[in-house]
């Protein structure tokens, strides 16, 4: 066995958590993104809590990996991912979107400790981290760049400029991980603007692509590990998700996409996803 | 005969020096690498020169990552593609973080000409004006760009740098001193006030050369930094004028006309004039014939104060005797 079970037992825990604490947040806040912060939370907690090389006491240490989430509005789940792992206390998650809190609606690289680039707009968390991995290739460090993204993200013009841009620069330093739900705001994005074949997209410009389930640990940890592998291209990790993740009446549900659940719903969300820790 | 210099030869020439003593400068081009004169630096520097083609979005995109390293890049286009395409990029993810990004526009302004309103930007220096953390400077000769790049690069934040496409006259010597955020007081007189920025400037002290024969003296401010406005030296050479003149290469909304008269009418309301253009979209042509079909020429601005200082007296005149 690649991995010990009992990794793979810890990562699948704080992917629960997490879920629970997005649904918290969410709930606290009277608004914000659920659905996304579920489908992503899997990938959070590999990146976080095994792959990349950080110092969540040291948030500014410039030989860090770096992860940007693009689809910026599913930052409930990377807040919580940034507090279980340390950068500030879980405590602080219930300020989210209240005043004078570190944790914005969107993301903001300047208030939020761990949060590698303000986002929120979404087409400019690729292009962002391409620049990133530009920058350290200029200075000669080796450390990674992890760029998350959704549907959004990949309808929107700018994401394209960068994956030519990337493919062109042969940015090895550089993974995209695409959190493909199939679901956005207004519902499937198979009826909205398809975003389907993804992988010869990529390909046609000049990136390699790994295709995993994205609730799948093993394979989450198997693409992690490939995209900082050596190799002279950048990557895409195409994660197959399911949008509003563990939580049975948020499954698949478009209208999940950002609206927050009133006490009934988020106890019973809560109750649903502890039943289910590992 | 006055020495005429382009504004992005002098900024190419000065971005290789800068290059030279500060190696964290790095220079990103969007396919008019040729037009915005980076090619010395480019050559002296390959490793810290990227050419993005034609994708302004993702060059300015990119340009927030690399300085989220560390790095200082100066993203260079037009100031058309700059203001409009990258608007996004510039406003919510350069200057909402603070990004030590400058932004590097030529072709501003209609003295472009022949490229037609497609090209011409005259609504850039109100948008990048209306970002928090921009800092918006533009130069007016071959010198002030020189001095004031060295700043600009030097200052931890967000720059707009709007230089013009065409050669402009040198108006200051090497031993002019420049600071960013603080106005250049060219000529003193006690009747009218001009203020100009870029390639307006030129008019501006020729106007005031016309006015003098004409027995009106005029103060001259080169107002280099639009934002922060010099206040300071705005109110204090505004004080006794009996007129403030603007002259841009803008629309006269929500540029330099904007920002006195914003100034002013909290301080010390004035009459004003706003040289620029008229809220219009103007047209393709040589660019001397639209400053005047356009009417910020020399001509059009001496006469305008002219006419306005008459009727100015003609009201005084009328109080005093009722």
């Amino acid at each position: 066995m690649k991995y010990a079970p009992q990794l793979i037992k810890e990562l699948y825990r704080y992917s629960n958590h997490i879920r629970q604490e997005s649904v918290r947040m969410v709930c606290e806040a009277k608004s914000g993104h659920l659905g996304g912060s579920l489908s992503e939370a899997d990938i959070l907690s590999a990146l976080y809590f095994h792959a990349m090389n950080i110092r969540p006491e040291e948030p500014d240490w410039e030989d860090r990996d770096r992860l940007l989430v693009s689809k910026g509005h599913a930052c409930p789940g990377w807040y919580a991912a940034l507090a279980l792992r340390g950068y500030f206390p879980v405590e602080e998650l219930k300020t989210f979107r209240k005043i004078n809190s570190r944790l914005q609606g969107h993301p903001d690289m300047k208030k939020t400790p761990g949060v590698e680039m303000t986002s929120g707009p979404l087409g400019n968390g690729l292009a962002g981290g391409a620049g990133i991995a530009l920058g350290a290739r200029i200075q000669k460090k080796d450390f990674h760049t992890f760029v998350l993204i959704g549907e959004g993200d990949f309808q929107e013009g700018c994401t394209w400029e960068a994956i030519m841009f990337a493919g062109f620069q042969r940015l090895h330093n550089l993974t995209c991980i695409f959190d493909y739900n199939d679901s956005q705001v207004d519902g499937p994005t198979h009826e909205i603007l398809d975003v389907v074949p993804i992988k010869d997209k990529w390909i046609a410009f000049n990136w390699e692509v790994f295709e995993i389930d994205g609730h799948n640990m093993v394979q989450i940890l198997d693409a992690l590990e490939w995209a900082k592998a050596s190799h002279n291209k950048p990557r895409a990790i195409v994660a197959h998700t399911t949008k509003g993740k563990g939580v049975s009446f948020m499954e698949n549900q478009a209208n999940w996409h950002g609206k927050a659940p009133d006490c009934e719903q988020a106890e019973q969300a809560l109750k649903e996803l502890q039943e289910e820790l590992p | 005969m006055t020495e005429m210099k382009m504004l992005r030869e002098a900024f190419g020439d000065a971005l290789v020096k800068l290059g030279g003593k500060n190696k964290r400068i790095v220079v990103l081009d969007a396919d008019i690498s040729s037009s915005l004169k980076t090619g010395k630096f480019a050559k002296m520097f390959p490793e810290r020169h990227i050419n993005y083609g034609v994708a302004e979005q993702n060059m300015l995109m990119s340009a927030a990552g690399i300085a989220a390293t560390g790095l200082t890049p100066l993203a260079c286009t037009y100031a058309a593609f700059a203001s409009m395409r990258a608007c996004e990029q510039i406003r919510s993810m350069i200057c909402y973080p603070n990004l030590n990004v400058k932004v590097i526009a030529t072709h501003g302004g209609i003295e472009v000409g022949w490229d037609g309103p497609t090209h011409q930007a005259t609504e850039d220096i109100a948008m990048m004006r209306s970002i928090p953390n921009m800092t918006v400077v533009v130069p007016s000769d071959a010198v002030a760009v020189k001095l004031l790049l060295e700043q600009a690069v030097e200052l931890n934040g967000p720059v707009y740098f709007r230089m013009g496409r065409n050669p402009v006259p040198v108006i200051y010597t090497d031993q002019q001193q420049f600071t960013i955020g603080k106005a250049v007081c060219l000529r003193e007189g006690k009747d009218v006030l001009l203020i100009a920025v870029g390639t307006m400037l030129a008019t501006a002290l020729k106007a005031a050369d016309k006015l003098a024969a004409h027995g009106l003296k005029c103060t001259v401010m080169d107002m280099h930094t639009i934002k922060p406005l010099d206040e300071i030296a705005l109110l204090e050479n505004a004080r006794s004028k009996k007129l403030v003149v603007t002259l841009e290469d803008h629309n006269i909304i929500g540029g330099l006309g904007g920002a006195v008269a914003e100034c002013l009418s909290e301080n010390d309301p004035k009459h004003m004039i706003r040289i620029g253009v008229r809220d219009t979209f103007t047209e393709s042509g040589a660019p001397q014939e639209l400053y005047k079909k356009y009417q910020m020429d020399v001509g059009y601005v001496v006469q305008s104060i002219r006419q306005f200082i008459k009727k100015i007296r003609i009201s005084e005149e009328e109080k005093s005797e009722g």
